[in-house]
C-alpha cells in the first residue's frame, strides 16, 4: 500500500484565482492531468484546502501524494458525491464523483449510501504522519467512522445568473480528529456569497437519505443525463424547451425565409414616480398576424429592468445551448440618475430617446429569431399586462456584484481551457469574429468622433450665424448688410441641417455599430459555451480512461468483486462520454446554424441601415443646394 | 525640407492663381503690376520671389524679380506707417507672419506614431498633413501678395521710394527682425496710442462724415473680429468632421477587405464613397476658410488700418485745436505770436490734408469692401453649390450601385 501512497502525481496549477474559486464552482477545470506541481508553502490554508479538495475529487492517490510532499496541511477535504448524481447544473460537482468512487473502491465497500457531497475534514494540523494514518484508516473502513453530518447550503442569490445557483455540501466530520465544519474555514472568506443558509443536519446513518435528497435546493434536483445541456431553467417552465426540442428543427426550417409578420414599437417614454425610485416606463406595441398571439395588436407598459429581465431569462435558457441571444441595452447609472433627478434638459431627453430606440431595436432583433419568438417568457413580456418584477437587474446590488465576480471567474476559466480545435470552420469563424469585433470598434470610435465633431460644427455654425447677423447690422452699405443678414439665415438653416445629420450619424450609423459590437460579444459567448461543453466531454473521457486503468489493475490483482464494480463504472462513464459527445455535436450544429443566420442578418442589417444613412446624407446635400441657390442671387445683388 | 514641397514649382499654378487679390478688388493697372511668382520654404523662413512688371520711368527695366522675406514686407509696411506724409491714407495692413509650426508639429507627431498605424493609414495621414501644410503655405503667399498689390494699386503709395527699392533692389535689404528693446518700445507706443485714442475719441468731431465713420468703424471692427473668430471655428470643426470621414473610410476599407460575407464589396464601395466625400468636405472647409474666414480676417486688419487713419486725423484735429488755443494765448500775451501762428497754420494744413485724403480713402475703403464681399460671397455660394452638387452626385451614384447590388 505504501508504494501506492507514495506514487507521486504531478499536477498543474494554472492560476491562483482558480484556486480561490475552487469552493464555488468550475475552477477545478483549471487543473489538468499533466504538468507540474505548483502547490507550495506560500498557499494560504484555504487555498490549499481547496486544492486538496480538488485533488481528492479526482483521485485518492493524489491526496496522499499531496500529504507525502510534506506540506503543512491544516486540513484535508475529500469531497465526494453519490454515484449517479448527475446534476447538470453543477458541472464541477460531477467531477467530484471520482473521489467517492475511488474511496469506495479502496475501502472495499460499494455503496456508501450517502447523497450529495461528502467532505472529510481533518481539522487539526495532523502532520504528515497523522494524515497518512487517517487516510489509511478511512481507506480501511470509511464506513465505520463515527460521523456527524453537516449540511451547508451555499447559494448564490442570483437566479438569473446562468451559473449554477447553489452548491450543496455535506460534510462528514471525523469526530476523532476534531469535528469542525468546513464552513468555518470557508466563512471568513466567503460569507458574503454563502451566507444564505447553513443548516446542521445530523446524519448518522444511510437511512436519512430520502430526507436529504428532497432538500429543496435546485442544484441537487436529479436530472437525467439526457438533459445535460438542455436549457437550464426553473422547474416551472421546464417543460417548454423540451417541447421545442422536438419542433425546433421544423420551426427553423419554416423560418428559413425569416419572415415573421410581427412589428414591435417602443414609444411614449414616461417617468413614473419621483426621486431615486423613479423609473421610465415605455409602451411596447406589437402588431402581428401570427396565430400564437391572441390579438393582432396589443400594447403593454414595460420598464427598463423588465427588458433586462427578459434578456436574462432568454439568455439563461438559450445561450448555453448555442443560440445567439440578442443582448439588451446597457444600463447607464449616470444617464438614469439625470433623468431621475428630473432635470428637463436636452441631455436627459436625448438619453431617454437613445434608450427608447435601443430598446426598440433590441425587441425587434429578439422577435426576429425564430426560436426566441416561440419562447413563453417573450410572449408574456409582449402580451401580459402584469409582469413579475424583474429582480437582481440593478447594477449596484449584491447580485450585480456577484454577476461581476462570476463574469471574472468565467473569463479566467476561459483562459485556462485549452481547446485543441479540431473543426476548421469554428477556428476560422472565431478568428473572423475577433477581427470583425476589432474593426467595428475602430469604426465605431470614428463614427462617434464624427457625431461629436458634427455637433461641434453645428454649434459653431450657429455662433457664426449670429455673428454674421450682427456684422450685417453694423454694415452701412445697404445691399451688403442685407446680404450678410441673408448669409446669417442660411447659416442658421445649415446649423439645423448639421444637427439633423449628427442625429442621423448617431441613430443610424453609430448605434448600428454599437449594437453589433454587443451582438458579437453574444456570438463569442456561444463559442465559449461550446468550449465548456467540449471541456466536459473531455473530462468524462479522462475519467473513463482512469476507470479502465483501475479495472486493469484489478484484473492483475485478481479481485473479482472489484472488477465487477469497475466494469459498472466504466459503463456509466462510457454513457457520459457519449452524452458529452452528443452535446458537443449538438451545440456545434446549433452554433453553425445560428452563426449562419446571424451573418445573414448582419449583412441585411448593415446594407439597409447604411443605405438609409446615405440617403440621409443625400437629403442633407439637397437641402444645402437649396439654401445656397437661394443665397446666390442675394450675393449677386450686392452692388 | 518639407517633402510636401517637392512638387513645389507648380504649387502656385492653375486654380490657385485665382487666390490673388481675392480680398481687394483692384483695378489692374498696366503701369505697375506686382505678383509673387514663386515661394520657397526654408526651415523657418519663407522666401518670396516678387515679380514686377512696370512701364514707370523710375525702374531700370520693364520686368524684374527679387527675393524677399517676410521681415522685409514688415519693414516696408512700417516705413509707410512711420512716414508722416502718409498719415492721411489707410496703410495696407501688413501680412501676418507665416506660421507653419502647428502643421510641422503634426507632421512630426505623425512620424512618431508611425509604428502604431497601418501603412495605408500612415500614407493617408501624411498626404492629409502635407495638403494642410501646402494650403497654409499658399495662403501665406497670397496674403503677402495682396499686400503688395494693394500698395501697387494705391495712387500715392505706389510712388514710394522704399517700395521701389523693395521691388527692384536685387539684394538682401538686410532688415532684421525687431529686437527685444524695439519690441518693448513698440508695446509702449501702442499703449500710449490706445490711451491717447481714448482721449482723442472724446473729442466731438466737427465733421458729420467723420463722426459717422468713426462710430461705424468702431462697431464694425469689433463685429468683424467676432465674425472672423467664429467663422474660423466653424471651418475648423468642418475640417475635423472631414477628417473623421477619412477615418471612417479606412475603417470601412479594412472591414471590406476582411469580411467573409458578400457584404465586403458593399463595404469597399461605401469606403470609396467616404474617401471621395471626404475630399469634397475638406474642400468645402478649405473654401469656406478662403472665401469667408480670410475675407473677414483681412477686413479685420483693414478696418484696423482705417481706424488708425481716423485716429491720426483725430490726433491732428486735437493738435490743431491745441495750436489754436496756444495762438489765442500768445495773442493775448502778445508773445511768440509768429511762432504760434506758424505752428497753428502747420497743424491746420496737416489736419486739412489728412481730412481731405482720409475722406477719399474711407470712401474707397467702403467701395473696396463691398466689392470684395460681393465677389467672395458669390464665389462662396458658387463653390458651396458646386461641392454640394458634387457630393450629391457621388452619393446618388453610390446609392444606385448599392441598390443595384442588393
Amino acid at each position: 500500500m505504501s508504494n501506492d501512497l507514495r506514487r507521486c502525481f504531478s499536477w498543474e496549477r494554472r492560476d491562483t484565482l482558480c484556486e480561490r474559486k475552487s469552493f464555488t464552482n468550475q475552477s477545478k477545470q483549471g487543473f489538468r492531468h499533466h504538468g507540474v506541481i505548483t502547490l507550495c508553502r506560500k498557499h494560504r490554508p484555504l487555498d490549499l484546502l481547496g486544492n486538496l479538495q480538488y485533488l481528492a475529487t479526482l483521485d485518492m492517490e493524489s491526496v496522499v501524494a499531496a500529504v507525502d510532499c510534506s506540506w503543512p496541511v491544516p486540513s484535508i477535504c475529500m469531497v465526494s458525491r453519490e454515484k449517479g448524481d448527475d446534476n447538470p447544473a453543477n458541472a464541477h460537482h460531477c467531477r467530484c464523483r471520482g473521489s467517492q468512487e475511488t474511496t469506495a473502491s479502496l475501502s472495499g465497500s460499494r455503496n456508501l449510501g450517502f447523497h450529495g457531497e461528502w467532505t472529510l475534514v481533518f481539522d487539526e494540523e495532523p502532520g504528515v504522519q497523522k494524515a497518512l494514518e487517517v487516510l489509511a484508516a478511512c481507506r480501511a473502513d470509511l464506513h465505520s467512522l463515527p460521523v456527524s453530518a453537516h449540511l451547508g447550503l451555499f447559494s448564490q442569490s442570483s437566479p438569473s445568473s446562468p451559473e449554477p445557483a447553489s452548491l450543496p455540501a455535506e460534510d462528514v466530520t471525523a469526530n476523532s480528529n476534531g469535528p469542525k465544519p468546513a464552513e468555518v474555514v470557508l466563512e471568513d472568506d466567503r460569507e458574503d456569497l454563502f451566507a444564505e443558509a447553513t443548516e446542521e443536519v445530523s446524519l448518522d446513518s444511510p437511512e436519512r437519505e430520502p430526507v436529504l435528497s428532497s432538500e429543496p435546493s435546485p442544484a441537487v434536483t436529479p436530472v437525467t443525463p439526457t438533459a445535460l445541456i438542455a436549457p437550464r431553467i426553473e422547474s416551472k417552465s421546464m417543460s417548454a424547451p423540451v417541447i421545442f426540442d422536438r419542433s425546433r428543427e421544423e420551426i427553423e426550417e419554416e423560418a428559413n425565409g425569416d419572415i415573421f409578420d410581427i412589428e414591435i414599437g417602443v414609444s411614449d417614454p414616461e417617468k413614473v414616480g419621483d426621486g431615486m425610485n423613479a423609473y421610465m416606463a415605455y409602451r411596447v406595441t406589437t402588431k402581428t398576424s401570427l396565430s400564437m398571439f391572441s390579438k393582432s395588436e396589443f400594447s403593454v407598459k414595460r420598464r427598463f429592468s423588465d427588458f433586462l429581465g427578459l434578456h436574462s431569462k432568454l439568455a439563461s435558457k438559450y445561450l448555453h445551448v448555442g443560440y445567439i441571444v440578442p443582448p439588451a441595452p446597457e444600463k447607464s447609472i449616470v444617464g438614469m440618475t439625470k433623468v431621475k433627478v428630473g432635470k428637463e434638459d436636452s441631455s436627459s431627453t436625448e438619453f431617454v430617446e437613445k434608450r427608447r430606440a435601443a430598446l426598440e431595436r433590441y425587441l425587434q432583433r429578439t422577435v426576429k429569431h425564430p426560436t426566441l419568438l416561440q419562447d413563453p417568457d417573450l410572449r408574456q413580456f409582449l402580451e401580459s399586462s402584469e409582469l413579475p418584477r424583474a429582480v437582481n437587474t440593478q447594477a449596484l446590488s449584491g447580485a450585480g456584484i456577484l454577476r461581476m465576480v462570476t463574469k471574472a471567474a468565467d473569463a479566467v476559466n476561459k483562459m485556462t481551457i485549452k481547446m485543441n480545435e479540431s473543426d476548421a470552420w469554428f477556428e476560422e469563424k472565431q478568428q473572423q469574429f475577433e477581427n470583425l469585433d476589432q474593426q467595428l470598434r475602430k469604426l465605431h470610435a470614428s463614427v462617434e468622433a464624427l457625431v461629436c465633431h458634427r455637433k461641434e460644427l453645428s454649434a459653431n455654425t450657429a455662433a457664426f450665424a449670429k455673428s454674421a447677423a450682427m456684422l450685417g447690422n453694423s454694415e452701412d452699405h445697404t445691399a451688403l448688410s442685407r446680404a450678410l443678414s441673408q448669409l446669417a439665415e442660411v447659416e442658421e438653416k445649415i446649423d439645423q441641417l448639421h444637427q439633423e445629420q449628427a442625429f442621423a450619424d448617431f441613430y443610424m450609423f453609430s448605434e448600428l455599430l454599437s449594437d453589433y459590437i454587443r451582438l458579437i460579444a453574444a456570438v463569442k459567448g456561444v463559442f465559449d459555451h461550446r468550449m465548456k461543453c467540449w471541456q466536459k466531454w473531455e473530462d468524462a473521457q479522462i475519467t473513463l480512461l482512469k476507470k479502465r486503468e483501475t479495472e486493469a489493475k484489478m484484473m492483475v490483482a485478481n479481485k473479482p468483486d472489484k472488477i465487477q464494480q469497475a466494469k459498472n463504472e466504466i459503463r456509466e462513464w462510457e454513457a457520459k462520454v457519449q452524452q458529452g459527445e452528443r452535446d458537443f455535436e449538438q451545440i456545434s450544429k446549433t452554433i453553425r446554424k445560428e452563426v449562419g443566420r446571424f451573418e445573414k442578418e448582419r449583412v441585411k442589417d448593415f446594407k439597409t441601415v447604411i443605405i438609409k444613412y446615405l440617403e440621409s446624407l443625400v437629403q442633407t446635400q439637397q437641402q444645402l443646394i437649396k439654401y445656397w441657390e437661394a443665397f446666390l442671387p442675394e450675393a449677386k445683388a450686392i452692388a | 525640407m518639407m517633402e510636401g514641397l517637392d512638387d513645389g514649382p507648380d504649387f502656385l499654378s492653375e486654380e490657385d492663381r485665382g487666390l490673388k487679390a481675392i480680398n481687394v478688388d483692384l483695378q489692374s493697372d498696366a503701369a505697375l503690376q506686382v505678383d509673387i511668382s514663386d515661394a520657397l520654404s526654408e526651415r523657418d523662413k519663407v522666401k518670396f520671389t516678387v515679380h514686377t512688371k512696370s512701364s514707370l520711368p523710375n525702374f531700370k527695366q520693364n520686368e524684374f524679380s527679387v527675393v524677399r522675406q517676410h521681415e522685409e514686407f514688415i519693414w516696408l509696411h512700417d516705413s509707410f506707417v512711420e512716414n508722416e506724409d502718409y498719415a492721411g491714407y489707410i496703410i495696407p495692413p501688413a501680412p501676418p507672419r507665416p506660421d507653419f509650426d502647428a502643421s510641422r508639429e503634426k507632421l512630426q507627431k505623425l512620424g512618431e506614431g508611425e509604428g502604431s498605424m497601418t501603412k495605408e493609414e500612415f500614407t493617408k495621414m501624411k498626404q492629409e498633413l502635407e495638403a494642410e501644410y501646402l494650403a497654409i503655405f499658399k495662403k501665406t503667399v497670397a496674403m503677402h501678395e495682396v499686400f503688395l498689390c494693394r500698395v501697387a494699386a494705391h495712387p500715392i503709395l505706389r510712388k514710394d521710394l522704399n517700395f521701389h527699392v523693395f521691388l527692384e533692389y536685387n539684394q538682401d535689404l538686410s532688415v532684421r527682425g525687431k529686437n527685444k528693446k524695439e519690441k518693448l518700445e513698440d508695446f509702449f507706443k501702442n499703449m500710449v496710442k490706445s490711451a491717447d485714442g481714448v482721449i482723442v475719441s472724446g473729442v466731438k468731431d466737427v465733421d458729420d462724415f467723420f463722426e459717422h465713420e468713426r462710430t461705424f468703424l468702431l462697431e464694425y471692427h469689433n463685429r468683424v473680429k467676432d465674425a472672423s473668430a467664429k467663422s474660423d471655428k466653424m471651418t475648423r470643426s468642418h475640417k475635423s468632421a472631414a477628417d473623421d470621414y477619412n477615418r471612417i473610410g479606412s475603417s470601412l476599407y479594412a472591414l471590406g477587405t476582411q469580411d467573409s460575407t458578400d457584404i465586403c464589396k458593399f463595404f469597399l464601395k461605401v469606403s470609396e464613397l467616404f474617401d471621395k466625400t471626404r475630399k469634397i468636405e475638406a474642400r468645402v472647409s478649405a473654401d469656406e476658410d478662403l472665401k469667408l474666414s480670410d475675407l473677414l480676417k483681412y477686413y479685420l486688419r483693414e478696418s484696423q488700418a482705417a481706424k488708425d487713419l481716423l485716429y491720426r486725423r483725430s490726433r491732428s484735429l486735437v493738435d490743431y485745436e491745441n495750436a489754436n488755443k496756444a495762438l489765442d494765448k500768445a495773442r493775448a500775451k502778445n508773445k511768440d505770436v509768429l511762432q504760434a501762428e506758424t505752428s497753428q497754420q502747420l497743424c491746420c494744413q496737416k489736419f486739412e490734408k489728412i481730412s481731405e485724403s482720409a475722406k477719399q480713402e474711407l470712401i474707397d475703403f467702403k467701395t473696396r469692401r463691398v466689392a470684395a464681399f460681393r465677389k467672395n460671397l458669390v464665389e462662396l455660394a458658387e463653390l458651396e453649390l458646386k461641392h454640394a452638387k458634387g457630393n450629391l452626385q457621388l452619393l446618388q451614384n453610390c446609392l444606385a450601385v448599392l441598390n443595384g447590388d442588393t
